[in-house]
Order: structure tokens, then sequence, then C-alpha cells
């Protein structure tokens, strides 16, 4: 059997008494699309952060191709090719949509080829004609484009998305959800989202986290009808 | 034996000076999230605040332990309504309007009383410690050192005004949904901080005389005993002064002064380096 | 793009005002004014070090003044020591590189926030301060040169053609030289800061977090950049002894740093030439207003204008309510301003919208 892209073994973490992770074994394979559920606080955007390098686990480990990354850095992390769009947009707020594109490019080309392909990634996320505008003065749903420009601009073998669609118009999640398509042609995807119109807009396999460990990982269609995931979201008393 | 007290009483001076100095500026960090550069100066105008109000003939008590105060807490109130309070949020700004406003304080003070240490002569004479004499005056300032922090731990565990003050301190918009006004609680804040520095001038004026630039000797340790501390107001503080202090007298006793500021100044730096949360952001984290 | 060509432009107007600058001034100006000159230049090349660490790299640091003065001291003690200028020159940059890289790496590895990395260079500047201040005695010297503690070290022999003991440097000569090091050291950063590393520190300084995610170590490009800095102004440092033939612990003092940080906050973080001018222009003022040190005189006059610390605080204060980006980048929101006004007015008015080249 091929070595998984991504593997945990018994990842916990934990701060003062709290397990925000707790012994989750998670397996994902080269270029699988999968979506990551549960309600707030189930700890997944921390599983997200030991994925890439933002916060150590207490226990346990991240194997990526086969390769411990569970203590790297972030940045050697987002070298051997995982790279996340975080919950909050964190992109170059003073720098243009073409400055910040370039900057994850030009890591791996130069020259000509970086200018080629920023211009390329600017078509892809829809942003050519406000290249050079500066980010921070974007909207929501254009940051968020930026942001996972940036993310694809240093080509990425694993693309974690946490929230991709808050906060968007419903023109922009259908947007946002052909691109996530287009990008699972080539690249694996971990996507955490609430939306549920998004989830079935893309996925497959979902994992559905609650409490830090993963209560039940099934397709989409039976996630959906799982009486133990509503109970989570709805609270025990509402199955009562 | 008798050197033994003698060492024991400096360290316990050391501590208590350090504590002193700091706990102004702790107050206002530690509530307001505001590094305050012109805190040294808070110092030197209590220095010269209780130096003028002797010379007008208020008594020494009455000029350390009250004018002063009060002298430099309403300079801290009226720099608090007129440069502090546009910067909140913004730390480094707030950095570098105040060290301007220490430059100005110097220079203003420069322009008034002139370049030259004015002094009082320390209070109480000395006492004996078998062979040695000591300054009776270490004892007071120690006793001094240990009123007011009494009085803090006291007014923040045991009084409805401590109470709001925790409250604003732990999270400012609650405490604004529960009818505390934060604009007016940092206000008196920053008052307070500056009236506590104002008094630890003043009684640490007749240790060292009072020039404009006196503020320099003070910022630094101040600073790093504040940031040393760590969050909590009085354990941070204590603790923090207990130990930059000890080494202070310790390095001092062994080699020179000087070097026992330089051992200070060094011990800070590594203990910032390996608890960057400062000391209660590791241990006492439970302190007031 | 008319971002890129107004850049050219402004490259090639400081590079002629320059040249013109160093070539006529000696031939126009009394000896007194050249004199003056020099050392704001020299002012000028510390002030693009902070505006390196500072203004791109978004380091704090409140105590350039620590490299500053390891310079010139470095090289006061290296040129008693060896006699020829050759060796103290080096040594003067390296030293301070040396500290600086030091430093760095203890901070930005320890991953020590902003505020804190204030502190602590300003702690590290007072310590050199208070070491160096009382090393007053006799017994304090490093082979043949006296450290001097607070009289500091008078008579430092100046800088001779390398290897070439004889060939002193006059002050005309000094003026080149100053100048002449401050056009490179611009035109240096400007190329370092359009290459990729320019790019990735402000990258750093605008988001760590995300520049880190996308595979860039900041710790380490911020140790380069606060390496890079500390040797500027070291070199700096080493110029300001061979001025003035004189250094004394003042120049590792609070005053100095403040200036510093002054100069760039009122030309204006994230460019060069800001600080350069608000270096340039502060100095002149300071000058002009009369003293260094507030005297004890009774008059107004020399208690409030030339009253050096006053006049610096009430600008700072002001600057970070009022100017809080500097003048530079303010005054450039103002032309910009003032152009998008015009170009919205012809636009109103029915003719072709301005095409940006």
């Amino acid at each position: 059997m091929a070595e998984p892209l991504l593997r945990t073994r018994d990842l916990s973490v934990h701060f003062g008494g709290v397990k925000a992770v707790n012994n989750v074994n998670f397996t994902l394979a080269e270029r699988e699309l999968r979506c990551l559920i549960g309600p707030n606080g189930a700890g997944k955007s921390t599983f997200f952060k030991m994925l890439t390098g933002q916060l150590e686990p207490s226990h346990g480990e991240v194997l990526f191709r086969g390769q411990d990354i569970s203590r790297a850095h972030a940045h050697q992390i987002a070298r051997l090719g995982i790279g996340i769009k975080t919950q909050v947009p964190s992109v170059f707020d003073g720098l243009s949509v073409r400055e910040n594109i370039h900057l994850g490019v030009s890591r791996l080309h130069s020259g000509e080829r970086a200018r080629r392909l920023v211009d390329e990634m600017l078509e892809r996320i829809g942003l050519r004609d406000a290249a050079d505008h500066v980010v921070g003065q974007l909207a929501h749903g254009q940051r968020q484009w930026v942001e996972l420009g940036l993310v694809l601009s240093t080509d990425p073998q694993l693309i974690l998305l946490d929230e991709p669609a808050a906060g968007m118009t419903h023109e922009e999640v259908h947007k946002t959800a052909e691109l996530v398509r287009e990008i699972n042609r080539t690249k694996a995807l971990i996507v955490v989202e609430h939306d549920m119109q998004f989830i079935r807009m893309i996925a497959k396999q979902v994992t559905v986290f609650n409490r830090g460990s993963v209560l039940v990982e099934d397709a989409v269609e039976n996630i959906l009808r799982n009486p133990l995931v509503r109970d989570i979201y709805l609270g025990k008393q509402a199955a009562a | 034996m008798d050197l033994v007290a003698l060492l024991a009483i400096q360290v316990l001076y050391a501590i208590a000076s350090l504590a002193l100095i700091s706990v102004g500026l702790a107050i206002i960090f530690g509530m307001m999230r505001v590094i305050n550069l012109a805190h040294g100066e808070f110092l030197m105008l209590g220095g010269y605040a209780a130096i003028v109000a002797t010379s007008r003939g208020i008594s020494i008590w009455l000029s350390m332990l009250v004018v002063a105060p009060l002298v430099v807490g309403i300079i801290g109130l009226i720099v608090e309504r007129t440069i502090i309070r546009f910067l909140y949020g913004r730390m480094i700004d707030t950095m570098l309007a105040t060290w301007g406003l220490s430059l100005f304080l110097v220079g203003l003070t420069t322009a008034i009383f002139g370049n030259t240490t004015v002094g009082i002569s320390a209070p109480l004479g000395s006492i004996q410690i078998g062979d040695y004499r000591t300054s009776a005056y270490t004892l007071f300032v120690i006793a001094v050192a240990m009123v007011v922090l009494g009085a803090i731990f006291a007014v923040m565990r045991w009084t409805r005004l401590g109470l709001i003050a925790r409250g604003t301190m732990q999270n400012a918009n609650m405490a604004a949904a529960l009818g505390v006004n934060p604009p007016r609680v940092y206000a008196v804040t920053f008052g307070v901080g500056a009236a506590l520095s104002g008094l630890a001038g003043a009684v640490l004026a007749p240790v060292s005389g009072v020039f404009p630039t006196i503020g320099a000797a003070y910022v630094a340790k101040s600073f790093i005993t504040v940031i040393g501390g760590g969050a909590a107001v009085l354990s941070g503080t204590v603790s923090a002064s207990a130990l930059f202090g000890t080494i202070n007298q310790i390095a001092t006793f062994v080699t020179t002064p000087v070097f026992g500021e330089v051992a200070l100044l060094a011990a800070a730096i590594v203990l910032i380096r390996l608890l960057p949360q400062g000391i209660t952001g590791r241990f006492f984290r439970r302190g007031l | 793009m008319s971002g890129r060509s107004l850049n050219l432009v402004g490259l090639v107007l400081v590079g002629v005002i320059g040249l013109a600058f160093m070539f006529l001034t000696p031939r126009l100006a009394e000896l007194d004014t050249v004199l003056d000159l020099t050392v704001y230049m020299i002012m000028a090349i510390l002030a693009l070090s902070l505006a390196l660490i500072w203004g791109y790299g978004g380091i704090l640091c409140f105590g350039q003044s620590a490299f500053f003065g390891l310079g010139a001291y470095t090289y006061a003690i290296a040129m008693f020591n060896i006699g020829e200028s050759t060796l103290p020159v080096i040594l003067a940059v390296i030293l301070p590189a040396a500290f600086a890289a030091l430093l760095g790496y203890f901070m930005f590895y320890g991953r020590i926030s902003d505020v804190y990395l204030g502190v602590i260079t300003l702690t590290v500047t007072l310590i050199l301060f208070n070491s160096v201040n009382s090393t007053a005695g006799p017994e304090f010297h490093i082979g043949t040169a006296r450290l001097g503690g607070f009289n500091g070290i008078p008579g430092i022999p100046p800088l001779n053609l390398p290897f070439n003991k004889s060939a002193v440097i006059d002050l005309e000569g000094m003026f080149y030289l100053a100048t002449g090091a401050l056009l490179l050291t611009y035109f240096g950063l400007r190329l370092l800061l359009a290459s990729q590393f320019g790019r990735i520190i402000v990258g750093i300084r605008e988001n760590e977090r995300r520049a880190e995610l996308l595979g860039y170590d900041p710790r380490a490009y911020k140790l380069v950049t606060f390496t890079i800095g500390g040797a500027l102004a070291g070199f700096a440092g080493c110029l300001f002894a061979n001025w003035g033939n004189f250094v004394s612990p003042t120049i590792f003092g609070l005053a100095q740093s403040a200036q510093i940080i002054i100069w760039v906050i009122v030309g204006g973080r994230g460019t060069l030439i800001g600080p350069v001018i608000g270096c340039i222009g502060i100095q002149w003022l300071s000058a002009a207003l009369g003293a260094n040190q507030p005297s004890g005189g009774a008059d107004v006059w020399s208690k409030i204008f030339a009253n050096a610390p006053l006049i610096l605080g009430i600008i700072l204060i002001a600057f970070v309510l009022l100017v809080p980006k500097g003048l530079v980048p303010t005054a450039a929101d103002i032309v910009e301003f003032f152009l998008g006004r015009r170009r919205r007015r012809r636009e109103q008015r029915g003719f072709e919208p301005q095409q940006a080249e």
C-alpha cells in the first residue's frame, strides 16, 4: 500500500488541563479532498496549526509523505509542500495584489518566468484587473482570493483551507467551490467549513471532529444523515 | 554575624527601591499595556516636588509622602488626557510619544532648575549594627515599600475600586458593558501610577539627590523589573524585584557598584530570553 | 507604470544633486560650513542604518547608538594600537556587525516580540554606556589605548590612504569621504531593497506569519538585516571618530539613540530619503537654535529654543500624534491626492481619463 500523503498518529495537544486535540489518527491520500466539520471549539483549527508547524503537539506525530514533521518549523513545512489558508485572511495588506503573489512565486522562480506565473495566478483567482490595488483596501471576498492565490503560488502538494467560504456572497461561494474542484485535480485538500451547501458542492469524504477527537468519517451523504452528527451540532436535548 | 545582618539590610533595601520605582509602571503597564518611557521623569519630578516643598517650609515627611505623589499624580492625569488617550492600542506609538515626553520633561526641568544636583540630607541619622553603621533611612525606605505594596494589595483585593481595576484589566469591553467607564478607569490608573512613581522619586531623593537627567538611571531598571515580572502587577513586581535586587546587591558586594548594575541588566536580559512572558507568565499566575 | 518611472526620476535626481553637492560645496562654502556638513553626512549614514532595520525591516531597535559607539571606539582603540588606519576601519565595521549578529541571534531566534526588542536594545545601549563611562582610571586600557571613562578618548589619529601612513586625510578629504560614503550607502540600500531580499524583509514586516507560511525563515532574514544595519552604524561611528578626533561615552547614551529614532520618524519609515532629510533637517535645526545642551542662561531663548531635549521632545510627540507616517510619505500622499483630484476633475469635465503609463 502506498504511503499516504498525510498521516497523523495519536496526535494530541493540551493547554493547561484542556485537551484541544486528543489522539487524532487521520490519513489523507494523494490528491484526496476531505472536508473537516464539527462544532466550534472542536479543535479543527488547532489541528491545522499542528499540521503547518504553528503549534507543537504535546504527543503523537504528523507524517508528511512518511517524513516526521511534528516538530519542524513552519517555514520548513511550507517548503516541504503544505500550504494553509487561515480563518482570518492572512495577507500582506500594505502590498499590491501582484506584489503579494510575486512574493510566493519568487521563492521557486525568478525573472521573466516568475512574472508570467504571477500573471497566470492573477487570472486564475480573477483579480487581474485589481492587480495593482493595495490588498488592505480590497473587499473581504477579494482578500480571501488573494490569500488563496498566495497559498497556491508556492505550488504546495497539500492545501488546508480554513473556512474558505466565510463571509462570501452566493456567487463568490460558487466561484470558490469551482476553484477548489479545479485545484483538486492536481492537489490534495483538507477543507474546514460550516456552510453545508458549500460542502455538498465539493465533498466526497467527510471527517467529523468533536471535542478534539474524530467522531466519525464517512461519505458526505451518510454524514448528513448520521444522528450522532446531528446531535453534536444541535445538542443532545434536541434529539430527546 | 553583623556583616550578614548588614548585607541582609542592603539586599532588602535594593529589593525595596526596585519595587518602589517599578510599581507605578507595573500598574500602568499591567492595566493599559502602555509602555511609558517618561516613567523615569515622573520619578524625577517627584524628587523635585519634594525638594521644592521642603525648601518652602513644609515638613520633609509631608513633602515626600503627600505633596510629591499629589503633584506627579496630577501631571500624570494631564499627560493621559492630552497624549496617551489618543494612542491606545498603538503600543509602539505610545513608546515613542512618551519618549518625546521624557525628553520634553528633561528639557523643561533643566530650564527651570538648571543642571546641577539638588538634594536634601537623609533624615533619621544612622543606626549601629555591631561593628557597622548604616543609615537608618534605608530602613525607612524598606518600610515605605512594604506599606505601599500592602496598600495596593488591599485596594485590589478588598475594595470596589480594585475590583473595577482588575475587571477592566482582564476585559475592557466587558467592563464597559457592565457600566464601568474604561476611559475614566484608564485616566485614574495612569494618575495613580504616576503618583506612586512620584512618591518613589521623592522617597529616594535624599539618597541620590535629584537632577534633570536622573530619570535615565531609573527607566531601564524599572522597565526590566516590570517586564521581567510579567502580567500580574503585584506578584510580578515583588518577584522580579526580589530576584534582580538580590543579584544586584550581591554583585555589588563582591565587585563594584557599576558591575552590580551591569549584573542586574544582564540578568534581566537572560530572564526575558528564558521567560518571555515574565516570571508571572509561568509562575504565580493566579497572583494579583 | 508611473510609479516605476517616478522612482527612476527620483533616483537620478538624488544622484545628480548628491554629486553636485559633493563636488561644489568645498569650492563654494567656508571651511566651517564644510566641517558642519561633514558630520551631517555621517549622521545621515547612521539614519539610513536605522531606516533599513526599522523602516523596512520592522525591527524596533532603540539602541542603534550602541553600534555607532562601538564603531567609533573600535576605530579609536585600534588606531592607537596599530598606527595605520586600514585595519582599524575594517575592525570598526566588523566588530559592531558581529555584536549585532550576536544580539540579533539572541533576540530573533528567541522569538522576542516587538516591544521587548525595544526594551532589550535600549538596555544593551545603557549597559554599554554604564560600562564605558566607568573606565576612567589608567588601569582601563586595551593595548596602548586608554578607555578614558567619562573623559572619552581624545586625539584620535585620522584616516590615511590604505597602507600609506603618511597620506593622512584632511578636512576636505573627510567631506568627500563622508558624502561619497553616504551616496554609496543610499544607492547600495536602494539596490538591496529592490532585490528579492528586500521584498522578503518587507513582506516579513507586513505579515511575519504569512511570510513564514510561504517558506521564508523570518529569523534568518531579520538577523541579516540587523547585522547589515549594525555594520553601517559602526562605519558611521568610525567616520565620526575621525571627524571630531574624539569619542566619549555619550555616544552610547539615550539621547543619541532617541535622536536616531526621531530622524527616522520625522523623515518617514518605509523610505530611505526621508530619514536622510529628517536627520539633516533636525541636525541643522538644533545647530541653528544654538546649543546641544540647555544652558543655565536666564534668557528665554536659551531656555526654550536652544533647549535641545525640549524641542526634540515636542517634535517627537507632535509627529507621533499628528504626522505619524513622517514627512516624505505624507508629502507623497498630498501630491497623490492633488494629482488624483486633477484627474477626477478632468474626467468629470469629459476629457479622456489620464492613462497611467
